[in-house]
């Protein structure tokens, strides 16, 4: 259906793409591999028409085509689905699938009537039982998501371009999202599938493309490949998850939680978190796992003391009893987080990566009034070389860097405050392979120094291989707790879709 | 890469250069502008609006605003002129206190900072937008300055008094020394201290740097207050200058003090600007509009000409960022 060849793009000098050749065929799903920085965003950003200038050609339906604007790309059947979705929270399901191609009635006004059927139509297509009438910002993330894809329906778009379209949604999710995928395959659309979850392409892709370093690798059919052999394929290397050995726990209780609740804000009954009480030890990583919606950042914010009038708890630290009231107190107690979103909660990404990792601790390094330059270029020298923190300099601008290294600037802060207690809420979500190793490597070390470690993830073999201890959360409460050595993918799972009720 | 390094040094100084073209422009066309004289004469003028407008800078790298700023300088002006001139008088139990120039003033800065300080409080405790949070502050103000003033300019202030406005310190103008003063303690605010440092990253991303342990309620109140005590600052230069309190002081000193804000390249979004950037900015106002009366251009075009000038700015300031 769409044939992309020799697609070169340079950006002021620098090579992004060298001879990348992509085919699509109708009906089938093709993955696009390839770690962060190997130019995948790059190949979609012109397949979808934001980038004009390249060179090589793209052959959609038989015709040569250079599509100037998004626009141009979607009129001729072209829809992409981003990572970040692309709507308007405050409008209804409707409103946002006709924006900006209303249908007007013979009175010159929108025709509501028609556009909600439609809408009726495309969600009762897609399984989406809610109404046509609901707001964006009502819908789960998942939710959305499918109104994206309605949305690339009612273009008629017959290549759909979806971006990490699991990164932010629940198992269960997931499978409706590959149900409708399959669906969609069934109309013979061409579906462009980027991911870093192998195990995922291995379930839903036909073809695969790697990309490396901004050319391509091979192309072929998933069916023939391994897992292992496409991790070789895109890093040009085996790489191993790194599987702790536990031999850092130690029977000293670092923190005790006791009884921990959580309202919901305006609504009293409601309990978000309910009785929580765990135990940390003193380098042990206890790793927390629950589906979308069980509680596990509400826990995360509320031991950073983020929600003080709405949460109650008796929190023990090193056997003392603690209190606080915001996050400037819990980091002073000991505690730190490593946010779930680290563009939006983790980092000034304005910032250079000096002023980042130093922002927790600067309040430490002054002189009576004025900040100590010296200590502070240490600190961020010390960081950047102990997390491998690659950069040009420690002037960089936080916002050009990889989504691996923003990963390690947010640790070396949170870090830099000299915690006894480090949550590192989803660290790995969005970054490679290679990066992910080494973030894994550095969780393993740190455990091992003494530090209690808390890790959130949502990626069953990703905890299971890093985890001494797993706590498994459903609906605000902890419903069971697995040694690493009795955990498997079953029983964590039931647990985590147990209905307590 | 060189390349873009030279535009970005470019874009570094294209304020100056722009003060400087502009300098030579009016230099060109009017004999009387580049004489001692009218040097100092623009410097004292635009002394006022660097004080108000240092303060609203770091306001916008916070990502707020402060509209109040005017209405505060002619609070805080007709304060300072009211004590000096009469003291307060409580006839229930027969007690006068009486101010000394130090002490009016002091109380003109505290009022200022206090202002300010109820801004940053509405906007921190009750989340009101500092749009309109600042904008009640700014009636509110006006107000307090009319039942204060009854209505009333509050003149004859003394020769003391007046020496802050019009007077002369080692050859220099003493409202140049006291700008001079509030940009060097807020450069060294900005670019040395804590403070500064959370000043950007709130405006940066403030919920970040909430999770990174700032405190940010109280970031903004002093942010605020200090705005507020820069806007009495200015207030008592103007009342000196003038000798005299007018109850319809600083009216749209806000939109000056923003523009030069904007002008020197701070982002209306917050986390990114300087306070130098703002200096220049209120310097290229100053000069504009001494060159525009000068040439003899009408007051009537002098309004356009400033309003084309900041537009041109800001579109220049997005095409350099675009760039990055």
């Amino acid at each position: 259906m769409l044939v992309a060849e020799n697609i070169c793009k340079r950006f002021s000098g620098i090579t992004a793409l060298e001879n990348v050749n992509l085919t699509l065929t109708a009906g089938k799903v093709t993955a696009i591999i390839g770690e962060n920085g190997a130019g995948k965003s790059t190949l979609m950003k012109i397949l979808s028409g934001v980038y004009e200038d390249y060179e090589g050609n793209i052959v959609f339906k038989g015709n040569t085509v250079r599509f100037k604007n998004t626009r141009e790309a979607q009129k001729a059947g072209i829809a992409i689905i981003h990572q970040e979705l692309n709507l308007v929270p405050h409008l209804s399901i409707t409103e946002n699938l006709f924006l900006g191609r209303e249908l007007i009635n013979s009175w010159a006004m929108l025709d509501k009537k028609a556009m909600r059927l439609r809408t009726e139509e495309l969600l009762e297509k897609l399984k989406l039982s809610v109404s046509p009438d609901t707001l964006i910002t009502d819908l789960k993330v998942g939710q959305q998501q499918v109104v994206e894809i309605a949305k690339a329906l009612l273009y008629d778009a017959e290549v759909i371009i979806m971006d990490e379209p699991t990164s932010a949604i629940s198992e269960s999710e997931v499978d409706v999202l590959f149900e409708n995928i399959a669906n969609l395959k069934n109309q013979s659309k061409a579906i462009v599938y980027i991911s870093h979850k192998l195990n995922e392409l291995f379930k839903i892709a036909d073809h695969y493309t790697v990309l490396r370093d901004g050319k391509t690798i091979e192309s072929g059919d998933m069916q023939a490949m391994t897992h292992d052999m496409l991790i070789h394929k895109m890093v040009g290397r085996d790489i191993e998850i790194i599987r702790n050995t536990n031999a850092s726990i130690t029977k000293n209780t670092l923190l005790k939680v006791d009884e921990l609740c959580l309202n919901k804000l305006g609504n009293e009954q409601k309990q978000l978190l309910k009785n929580i009480c765990f135990e940390l030890y003193s380098g042990e990583i206890l790793g927390i796992f629950g589906l979308m919606g069980a509680g596990r950042t509400e826990l995360m914010e509320t031991l950073l003391g983020m929600h003080p009038n709405l949460s109650n708890a008796t929190i023990t630290l090193n056997n003392q009893p603690v209190k606080y009231k915001s996050a400037a107190e819990a980091i002073k107690a000991g505690m730190a987080l490593v946010p779930e979103d680290r563009k939006k909660d983790g980092l000034v990404l304005g910032l250079d990566v000096k002023t980042n990792i130093s922002l927790s601790s600067i309040n430490k390094m002054q002189d009576t009034w004025l900040i100590n330059n010296k200590t502070e270029l240490d600190l961020a020298h010390k960081y950047i070389k102990a997390l491998k923190i690659k950069t040009p300099s420690e002037k960089q601008t936080v916002k050009n860097l990889s989504g691996g290294n923003q990963q390690k600037i947010v640790i070396a802060k949170c870090l830099a405050t000299q915690p006894k207690v480090l949550m590192l809420d989803e660290p790995t979500r969005g970054i490679d392979i290679n990066a992910k190793n080494e973030i894994y490597k550095l969780i393993a070390e740190l455990a091992a120094s003494g530090l209690g470690i808390i890790m959130v993830s949502s990626e069953l073999p990703e905890i299971m291989a890093v985890a001494d201890r797993i706590l498994v959360m459903a609906d605000g409460t902890i419903t069971a707790t697995f040694n690493a050595n009795e955990a498997t993918e079953d029983n964590i799972l039931k647990a985590a879709i147990a209905d307590i009720n | 890469m060189i390349l873009t390094q030279q535009r970005t040094q470019l874009a570094k100084f294209q304020s100056l250069i722009a003060l400087v073209l502009l300098c030579m422009g009016i230099a060109f066309m009017s004999d009387k502008f580049l004489t001692i004289d009218n040097t100092w004469n623009v410097m004292r003028q635009i002394s006022v609006n660097i004080c108000i407008s240092v303060g609203m800078t770091l306001v916008v790298l916070t990502s707020g605003i402060d509209l109040s700023v005017g209405s505060v300088l002619a609070f805080c002006g007709a304060i300072t002129a009211g004590l000096l001139k009469s003291g307060i008088e409580f006839p229930s139990n027969n007690l006068f206190i009486g101010f000394t120039l130090l002490g009016a003033m002091l109380a003109g800065l505290i009022v200022g900072a206090l202002l300010g300080a109820f801004n940053g409080w509405t906007i921190t405790r009750f989340k009101v937008p500092p749009f309109v949070a600042t904008l009640a502050m700014l009636t509110i103000a006006r107000g307090l300055t009319l039942l204060w003033t009854k209505g009333f300019p509050i003149s004859n202030l003394g020769d003391n008094f007046a020496h802050i406005g019009t007077g002369w310190f080692l050859g220099i103008p003493v409202p140049v020394w006291i700008s001079a003063a509030v940009i060097a303690s807020a450069v060294i605010i900005t670019q040395k201290t804590a403070l500064g440092r959370y000043i950007y990253a709130i405006g940066g991303n403030e919920h970040a740097s909430k999770l990174s342990g700032i405190n940010i309620n109280k970031v903004k109140l002093i942010v605020y207050s200090i705005a507020g005590m820069l806007a009495a600052v200015g207030g008592i230069m103007v009342t000196s200058r003038l000798d005299s309190a007018q109850p319809n002081a600083g009216i749209s000193y806000e939109l000056d003090s923003i523009a030069a804000v904007v002008i020197g390249g701070t982002s209306l979004s917050g986390g990114r600007g300087t306070i130098m950037g703002t200096v220049l900015g209120a310097i290229i106002i100053g000069v504009l509009n001494n060159g525009l009366v000068l040439l003899n251009v009408s007051p009537f075009w002098q309004q356009v000409v400033k309003g084309g000038v900041i537009l041109l700015a800001v579109i220049i300031d997005k095409a350099n960022s675009k760039n990055d």
